[in-house]
């Protein structure tokens, strides 16, 4: 299972929510305003290192880029490009978007 | 493989329309079907030929309608969604009786059956919005 999470972890709680419900195996990728849930040294992060045990946990570039947040990226957090997003989808069997 | 696109947003609000956008472009580079895109709710404006932004910006709705020409997708625009928010193609106009029609190259108008069509039909449905 893919899960799409676009808003930043610092304004609703949808990544919360995504951690808490995807299961061991899942993927989560974050675009748009979602990549913020990606950075090192924030609140969320120890949730996201947590979920870094089972799950794969993806981070859209460009719109990492487009905010600052590139390179500032927790370990372990894959960076891919639109290209990487259409695999991803395709390797899932379901698209769960968190919007 | 067969994606079904879902659109919630309008353009220059957040962006989603632009990640849907450059999503789709990238599945059809990559060989992929697009089966058809869903404008929803505010999404119905991306499809208003009444848009002029600035030259130096994206013109979203443009962008829609010339890859819909250059790929032949089916961007379907909800029509309760449109009907509310002044999306207009001919038939609407002569039914409602507007002043004209707005409706982008590209687009139609049609029913949530469209959407339901796509869920099925599809091999992923993946949803954009706010």
């Amino acid at each position: 299972m893919l899960h799409i999470v676009n808003k930043s972890p610092f304004t609703t709680t949808s990544l919360e929510s995504c951690l808490r419900v995807s299961k061991p195996g899942a993927t989560i990728l974050l675009i748009e305003d979602g990549v913020y849930g990606a950075l090192d040294g924030s609140r969320v992060s120890d949730a996201v290192r947590a979920a870094l045990a089972d799950r794969t946990v993806c981070v859209l570039g460009v719109d990492a880029a487009a905010r600052g947040v590139e390179g500032k990226v927790l370990d372990g957090i894959d960076v891919v490009d639109y290209d990487g997003f259409v695999d991803l989808v395709a390797a899932n069997d379901g698209v769960q978007s968190w919007l | 493989m067969k994606f079904g696109i879902m659109v919630n947003e309008g353009p220059y609000t957040h962006q989603a329309s632009d990640s849907a956008y450059f999503f789709t472009k990238a599945a059809l580079d990559k060989g992929h079907e697009i089966f058809r895109v869903f404008f929803y709710h505010d999404g119905v404006q991306n499809g208003t030929d009444f848009t002029t932004p600035p030259q130096d910006d994206r013109n979203v709705v443009k962008r829609w309608s010339e890859l819909a020409q250059e790929h032949d997708l089916d961007l379907v625009l909800c029509v309760a969604a449109a009907q509310r928010r002044g999306l207009v193609d001919e038939d609407e106009q002569k039914r409602h009786g507007k002043d004209g029609h707005n409706v982008a190259p590209g687009f139609r108008i049609s029913g949530l059956g469209q959407l339901i069509e796509a869920g099925i039909q599809a091999d992923r449905l993946v949803v954009f919005g706010d």
